[in-house]
């Protein structure tokens, strides 16, 4: 994947360009935002990650004058101010995903990844499968091989999210925002039950465990025979 | 600028003199009208009279000659008090009357003629009484008619003006004193209430002088007395305690910010340095590192906390107030809690049978009841009693009362003994047991700010056992302090 950071702070910027380069990413990287504004014109990113609060050209105008210019490609966007009107105004702006600071690089990862598969996989599929596991989102139905299983509402959309997403790393955050659309933290991991749930669902009596916890990070579904 | 000239420069002292200039200009424009029309029905008064005596006279002559005109005329100008007479001849010789001393020529003409006379009763007293000159040097004044009489005999009929002199000089000289009363007291009373008005006023400067040399606690005077200034100092004192209380409130946070920032921070950085000192090998950093990372997330944790709650208290989150169901909200937590419960061997329900519709910030009200919940299972134990097996553990409600919505979160826990209950809800104090378990104990806090926020309360109470936390919200939302 080819990466942008626009990113003023240059302790960060080195920080994160190494670490994306140890996952096996391309990053490059602009300090302020018209250098930025620069690159990303150029073109050939799947992601960039633009932090808000930028000399010469705030964040918000980075990605108004890319979207202005036609540039569809996915932004996240960095930011001290965290609280949900400030959240709500970045993705207003144009952004896709807004994280914010300080962040940990895995959950950074993970929303970055997912923001360049969605390029790539628009489509949106009725039926998810991974394994033996399939997830029918018109009649709402979820089978494991020829075994039907029955969930609750919200036990579907999570199982629906993370297929949606298999293979990739999904944290815990990403499924409070995603599947019960909160914006704060219920500082107990309450989210942890609830996969611990629906994994006893899935995955009990199987050989072949789909839903996989990632330590540090979150969940992932994935075939594990492939 | 001297205490005189600032009095002088007033609103009130001005005002003063200008209702005073208006009202002395009036005062004598009313008693000069006064005068001139008393003096003008005077002069109209004698005018009648003297020409009744003289239509009364010129008959008498008329049927009885100037024989009869003068026994008349001799008989009515001895009575006291009576008017002027004068009867005379052709060649201007006086043959009966009471006047003497006229002027010359007055008689020559027919007419109204305004003359100084002198009676004669006077003259001859004054002859025999040396004493009063001043009698003799001062002839009066008199309104007369000179009236030709067929025959060639003139008569003069007049009044003595004295009256009427007097009587305009009267009300002339009521109208200079009263008009000099006016300005005085005017003046006077306008210096007074001026003196009063400004003293306050220097006062209430005073007061502010104080404050914004930093102290808050200073309030402006209010004499008591609910007039307009009265109302203005308490107005304005409202303001400081609303400023004073918010002060308060920025410094309380702070300090507690401090407080519940370093000693995290301290923690961490004691862990930090202890694996510098004694780590071994990698898996002893990792640990350590594992530590680190865990204890900056709690950092984390609190200071969004806080921030949240800072937020909350200051108002800004109001923008986003949009209608939302409560009852939705309270089942949404439910839902969200319920796996957790279950895993800590607790029932938790949602109580929830209508709509409760009320405008807020619903991403707010739902971190809040999620707090309220978190902490009713962190504090609540599982029950051991068979008998009461199925029956909730915590039940969460939402309903409507009067014109507010409650979300309730209802344990069979410890409680909070109730000299605590209003204590914890205050803004950032919590209980010490508190501290020492997980979490950053914000959660009461943060509840209580989210309810303030929105013109609510949080409500502790006994649930027997166990607490019973209300978030009591009004139905409209927050009402704006100012109306």
């Amino acid at each position: 994947m080819r990466l942008l950071v626009i990113e003023d702070d240059r302790d960060a910027v080195d920080y994160l360009v190494k670490a994306f380069r140890e996952v096996g990413h391309v990053a490059d990287a602009a300090t302020d935002g018209e250098e930025g504004l620069g690159l990303a014109l150029d073109g050939g990113y799947d992601v960039l990650i633009i932090d808000r609060m930028l000399p010469k050209l705030d964040g918000l105008s980075v990605i108004g004058k890319l979207r202005e210019k036609g540039l569809e490609v996915p932004v996240l966007i960095l930011s001290a101010l965290g609280q949900v009107d400030d959240r709500v105004k970045g993705l207003r702006a144009g952004g896709d995903d807004y994280l914010p600071k300080p962040y940990s690089f895995s959950e950074l990862l993970a929303r970055i990844e997912v923001l360049a598969r969605r390029r790539v996989g628009r489509n949106e599929e009725t039926l998810l499968r991974v394994g033996d596991l399939e997830l029918d989102r018109l009649s709402h139905q979820v089978c494991r091989g020829d075994q039907e299983i029955t969930l609750q509402p919200r036990e579907f959309r999570l199982l629906e999210y993370l297929m949606r997403h298999a293979g990739q790393v999904v944290t815990r955050t990403m499924l409070l925002e995603n599947v019960w659309d909160y914006h704060f933290d219920p500082q107990t991991n309450v989210i942890d039950v609830h996969i611990s749930r629906l994994r006893s669902k899935i995955d009990k009596g199987f050989s072949q465990p789909l839903l996989h916890t990632i330590r540090g990070a979150g969940y992932m579904v994935r075939d594990g025979a492939r | 600028m001297t205490a005189l000239g600032k009095l002088f420069r007033t609103t009130t002292f001005k005002l003063t003199l200008v209702y005073l200039t208006i009202f002395a200009l009036f005062a004598a424009f009313l008693l000069g009208y006064f005068a001139l029309n008393t003096r003008r029905l005077i002069t109209e008064q004698i005018t009648d009279v003297v020409n009744a005596e003289i239509s009364g006279l010129s008959e008498q002559y008329n049927q009885g000659g100037i024989v009869r005109l003068v026994t008349v005329v001799d008989s009515r100008a001895r009575r006291p008090g009576s008017n002027l007479y004068l009867v005379s001849s052709f060649a201007g010789q006086p043959l009966a009357g009471n006047v003497t001393s006229l002027p010359g020529g007055v008689l020559d003409e027919q007419g109204w003629v305004e003359t100084t006379y002198r009676r004669i009763d006077e003259a001859e007293q004054g002859q025999q009484q040396q004493a009063r000159p001043e009698q003799q040097r001062a002839p009066h004044l008199a309104l007369a008619r000179v009236y030709q009489l067929p025959g060639g005999f003139r008569l003069l009929v007049g009044r003595d003006l004295e009256e009427r002199e007097r009587l305009y000089h009267i009300v002339i000289s009521a109208g200079r004193w009263s008009v000099l009363i006016v300005l005085v007291l005017g003046l006077a009373g306008g210096f007074f209430v001026s003196r009063r008005v400004l003293r306050r006023v220097d006062a209430m400067t005073d007061t502010t002088k104080t404050i914004m040399q930093g102290d808050l606690g200073e309030r402006l005077p209010v004499a008591g007395t609910g007039d307009e200034i009265d109302r203005l100092a308490e107005n304005l004192n409202a303001m400081l305690e609303r400023i004073e209380a918010l002060m308060n409130g920025l410094k309380e946070v702070s300090d507690n910010i401090a407080h519940d920032l370093k000693t995290p921070l301290t923690r961490l950085r004691n862990r930090a340095e202890q694996a510098l000192r004694t780590a071994r090998d990698e898996s002893d950093y990792r640990t350590a590192l594992d530590g680190t990372i865990e204890e900056s997330d709690g950092l984390i944790r609190i200071f969004d906390a806080l921030l949240m709650i800072a937020r909350a208290e200051s108002g800004q989150a109001r923008e986003n107030m949009t209608e939302f169901d409560a009852a939705e909200v309270a089942r949404d937590i439910c839902e969200l809690y319920e796996p957790l419960a279950e895993e800590n061997g607790l029932v938790l329900r949602a109580d929830t049978k209508e709509a409760a519709l009320l405008r807020g910030n619903r991403e707010l009200v739902s971190q809040a009841l999620a707090n309220l919940v978190d902490n009713a299972i962190k504090y609540s134990a599982p029950k051991r009693d068979a008998a009461e097996a199925g029956a909730p553990d915590i039940l969460l409600g939402a309903g409507a009362e009067g014109d507010r919505i409650l979300l309730t979160v209802a344990d069979r826990g410890p409680g909070i003994p109730e000299a605590d209950r209003l204590h914890v809800v205050e803004r950032f104090v919590r209980l010490e047991q508190s501290r020492s378990r997980p979490g950053s104990g914000l959660g009461l806090s943060l509840a209580a700010a989210v309810a303030r926020l929105h013109g609510g309360e949080l409500i502790l109470s006994d649930n027997h056992p166990g607490l019973k936390t209300v978030i009591a919200l009004p139905r409209a939302g927050p009402v704006q302090t100012a109306g």
